[in-house]
């Protein structure tokens, strides 16, 4: 190798200027481990780049905004080529997000930008999050990095808020108040919370400014942090894979990231970034204009939150009213401290889960070959129960819009989604564990028999039977290479008791496992392909 | 938007340095186009005006004609002389203007009883029309159709945008793009409402909307809301297609089904390729 390289280098200005650069940091060493690493090739692989990159385009965008724009709630007046706005007062935060719409070059473009890669940026984190969930990727080694990326997602929607909010327009003066009531409605530290978050009484002159640190410093810096780990994890782990000929928990089939990788990579982002600006330059995102200076008296029909705060408000809207009531002195808005639990609740567990899941199998194992969703049914059938949980809450965000477009009644939509919310993910999980153990089934006879031809042949015995064509190697390895997964019985521990703690987990574990074919043996297999390419009914 | 287009006097400026042409020729051009411009407001602002005029002076065979048209089409659930009954409320009083609105915006006659009665294709001819509005406001005095400066679109788009933010955005939306009431009734979107037809729904206050009384809001402060209306109907937005105003709601379907959906097929094609 190293005879090699000066030889190469000789050859020209490339060459000597990476011999230059090589021989004062020694980098090739990085370049080659680096480069040689594998990454293999599924397009469900690619969703986590894409919230990368869309993180990128919102750094670019979001840098020239912020040469234009005044975090600051001053009175100005707005003397701009929007006419209703003409002569209006308001902070010079509009008034700057205003500037920077109409009379800065580019600069609605460049905001239509950093609005859209912000959407697509959550999007893609969580459709990111549910490829990871539902193939089991974030079995051990890789839990920590579950809650990391998780972590990541929160801060995302962090930063969606605190940048929604910065224009100090009507609507996003809004989405403040009610997290100002929010706050308001925590028992006992509420009130004062929300003054010290708005530096005095609702909606102050400090908030704007307070959260513009917040957006383009503080937490800017925690997600690149947290992407660098995450990313740093993925190096360390080395990707996981679907099962398939050739590939074992010890291998890695795929492309090396020189140079194919890295070239398919960086023509992704320019892909990602260029679907971003289509997108901005064709459909209006948060028209400011129209909505006007913030003002807590008035409000509109079909205020929102962006999409990725929807579920927090439609949890808000799902709680029936009446919730509020006084005692020792004080009132207390359970129609407000409740959603908070369940959300809070909800995205502890959702954190959490690898390690909750771990603790319930007992699974100790490192898993580096992906699990189909259909293979475990029971976490694929949680997963779309939380599903649909979050898409209930998600709904109902939206209940008034739902009610005008399907002409349906609003408390009809309401009471409709309540109920929903608490039976829909029961359906959910029951549905799918059944369709789950419905597919196995299927895999599991596609591999002992094949498929049915059609063709039906009479035996010298007069039986009839129908020809089952058998399945390629290639094909019949993808269904049955699964590991075989055993529930944790209860066991006494070291002085010989069984504790209610054990039992309580045994009991979950079965329930985890309850309903689960065991996977073909080596020995089945092998007896049904013996069994010639004539198979009688079964 | 005259004022956005910033660029074109830039133009202009640079044509008079070369100097290509007579110096007056500029100032003829200005004066042509503000004749013209001028005209055409003068034109368009006449046309509604003569035609309310004709409503407002009505004559007696005016309200026999509508009396006619009124025993054919609306007695039935108004009643005969419009006094009401159990299908529809009495008329006296409502006015020249709730008639005009109701029916010209197809509202009336009423098809089927619902949360609220909805819009149709308008069932009546312009003449039908006025002579009912003529029967109607016989029976007793109510507002009448407004006309001339009421109507006019050369408010304040400022100040009327602020009244309707203040005013109306909580049921019909900031952009008029309509919002949902309770018990299945709705506040409509405003698109392609005609200044007359918004003046009458403020003076009137037609079904669930509240009546917004010359005390409530003067007649030059409902003509601002109408210079809005009108200004952000004629100016589509300048960031591109609007989603339907309905914000972050479209917004949000949009970015996943389009925006994700273009993305992951982008995904799906790049990887496919290299098997
Ligand atoms: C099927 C029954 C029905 C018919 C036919 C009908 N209406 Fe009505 N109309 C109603 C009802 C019911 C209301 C009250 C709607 C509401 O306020 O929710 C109403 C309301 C009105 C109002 C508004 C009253 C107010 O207080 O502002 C006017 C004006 C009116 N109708 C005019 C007419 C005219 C003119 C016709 C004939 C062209 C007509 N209607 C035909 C049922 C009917
Ligand atoms: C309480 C809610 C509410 C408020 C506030 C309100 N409206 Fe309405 N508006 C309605 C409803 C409901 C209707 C539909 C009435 C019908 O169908 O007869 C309506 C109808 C209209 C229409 C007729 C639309 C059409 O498609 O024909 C116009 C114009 C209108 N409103 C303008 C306004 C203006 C301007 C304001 C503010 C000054 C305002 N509204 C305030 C509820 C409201």
């Amino acid at each position: 190798m190293t005879t090699e390289i000066p030889r190469l280098q000789r050859t020209g200005f490339t060459g000597a200027a990476a011999n230059y650069i090589d021989e004062r940091t020694s980098i090739s060493a990085v370049v080659k481990e680096f480069g040689r690493k594998i990454f293999p090739d599924h397009w469900s692989f690619l969703l986590g780049e894409v919230a990368l990159y869309s993180f990128v385009v919102i750094l670019l965008s979001g840098t020239f905004l912020t040469f234009f724009f005044q975090a600051s709630m001053t009175d100005t007046v707005y003397n701009g080529p929007w006419v209703p706005l003409d002569g209006i007062h308001m902070s010079a935060a509009l008034n700057s997000t205003l500037q920077i719409s109409f009379e800065v070059r580019g600069g609605l473009l460049v905001r239509q930008i950093h609005h859209w890669a912000a959407l697509l940026f959550v999007a893609a984190i969580g459709l990111h999050m549910l490829r990871i969930f539902f193939t089991g990727a974030f079995r051990k080694p890789r839990e920590l990095n579950w809650v990391i990326g998780f972590t990541l997602f929160i801060l995302a929607m962090a930063e969606g808020f605190t940048g929604y909010s910065l224009p100090d327009d009507l609507l996003s003066g809004n989405g403040l108040a009610i997290i100002n009531g929010m706050i308001k409605g925590v028992p006992l530290v509420g009130t004062w919370i929300s003054y010290l978050l708005f530096g005095g009484l609702f909606p102050g002159t400090a908030i704007v400014g307070r959260l513009y640190t917040l957006h383009i410093l503080l937490l800017p810096a925690l997600v690149l942090a947290f992407i660098a780990i995450h990313l740093v994890f993925v190096v360390v782990h080395k990707h996981t894979q679907f099962a398939g000929p050739g590939r074992t928990q010890g291998n890695v089939v795929g492309y090396p990231i020189l140079p194919v990788y890295a070239a398919k990579a960086g023509g992704f982002f320019f892909i990602v970034f260029g679907v971003i600006v289509l997108l901005a330059t064709f459909f209006t995102i948060n028209p400011v204009w129209l909505y006007g200076p913030f003002d807590p008296s008035p409000i509109s029909a079909g205020t929102q939150p962006d999409w990725y705060i929807g579920f927090a408000d439609g949890m808000l809207r799902l709680i029936p009213p009446h919730w509020e009531f006084v005692w020792l002195n004080r009132t207390w808005s359970f129609n407000i401290i409740v959603p908070i639990l369940i959300l809070g609740l909800f995205i502890v567990i959702v954190m959490f889960y690898p390690l909750i899941e771990g603790w319930i199998t007992g699974d100790k194992r490192e898993h580096h070959i992906l699990d189909r969703p259909r293979n475990q049914a029971t976490r694929t059938a949680i997963g779309a129960a939380g599903v649909t949980f979050y898409a209930v809450m998600w709904a109902a965000a939206s209940g008034d819009i739902i009610a005008t477009h399907f002409k349906f009644a609003v408390e009809g939509v309401t009471h409709v989604l309540q109920i929903l919310l608490i039976l829909g993910p029961v359906i959910a999980y029951f549905l799918t564990k059944r369709i789950c153990i419905a597919l196995q089934k299927k895999d599991r006879s596609l591999a002992l028999h094949g498929y049915e031809s059609g063709r039906i042949v009479r035996l010298a015995g007069g039986e009839y039977v129908e020809v089952h064509q058998p399945l390629d190697e290639y094909e019949r390895w993808r269904l049955v290479s699964q590991e075989a997964d055993k529930p944790v019985i209860v066991r006494p521990d070291s002085r010989g008791r069984i504790t209610g703690g054990r039992r309580f987990r045994a009991s979950l574990s079965r329930w985890f496992f309850d309903d689960r074919i065991e996977p073909l043996s080596q020995a089945e297999i092998d007896a049904a392909s013996h069994h010639g390419e004539l198979e009688g009914g079964h | 938007m005259p004022k956005l287009n910033a660029p074109s006097t830039k133009t202009a400026r640079k044509n008079r340095k070369v100097g290509r042409r007579h110096p007056l020729a500029t100032v003829a051009l200005i004066a042509i186009g503000l004749g013209l411009t001028g005209g055409v407001y003068a034109a368009v602002n006449a046309a509604p005006a003569t035609a309310s005029a004709d409503t407002t002076s009505a004559s007696q065979q005016q309200i026999t004609e509508g009396q006619k048209v009124f025993e054919a089409n609306c007695a039935s659930c108004h009643g005969l002389n419009a006094v009401g009954s159990a299908n529809g409320p009495s008329l006296i009083g409502v006015g020249a203007a709730a008639v005009d609105f109701q029916v010209g915006t197809g509202r009336m006659p009423m098809a089927a009883s619902g949360p609220q009665a909805p819009q149709k294709p308008v069932q009546l001819n312009d003449t039908q029309i006025a002579d009912l509005a003529a029967y109607v406001a016989s029976l007793a005095p109510g507002p009448a159709i407004p006309t001339g400066p009421q109507i006019s679109t050369n408010g304040d788009a400022a100040q009327g945008a602020e009244l309707f933010r203040i005013n109306c955005a909580m049921c019909h939306n900031v952009a008029g793009a309509g919002g949902a009431l309770t018990e299945g009734k709705y506040a409509p979107p405003l698109a392609g409402v005609t200044p007359t037809h918004i003046y009458e729904a403020m003076i009137t206050g037609p079904q669930n909307m509240p009546v917004f009384n010359d005390l409530n809001l003067t007649p030059a402060q409902k003509s601002d809301i109408i210079t809005y209306l009108t200004y952000i109907q004629q100016n589509p937005s300048p960031g591109g297609y609007a989603l339907e105003d309905l914000g972050p709601v479209s917004e949000g379907l949009f970015l996943w089904i389009f925006g994700l959906g273009a993305i992951v097929g982008l995904a799906v094609w790049i990887t496919a390729k290299s098997n």
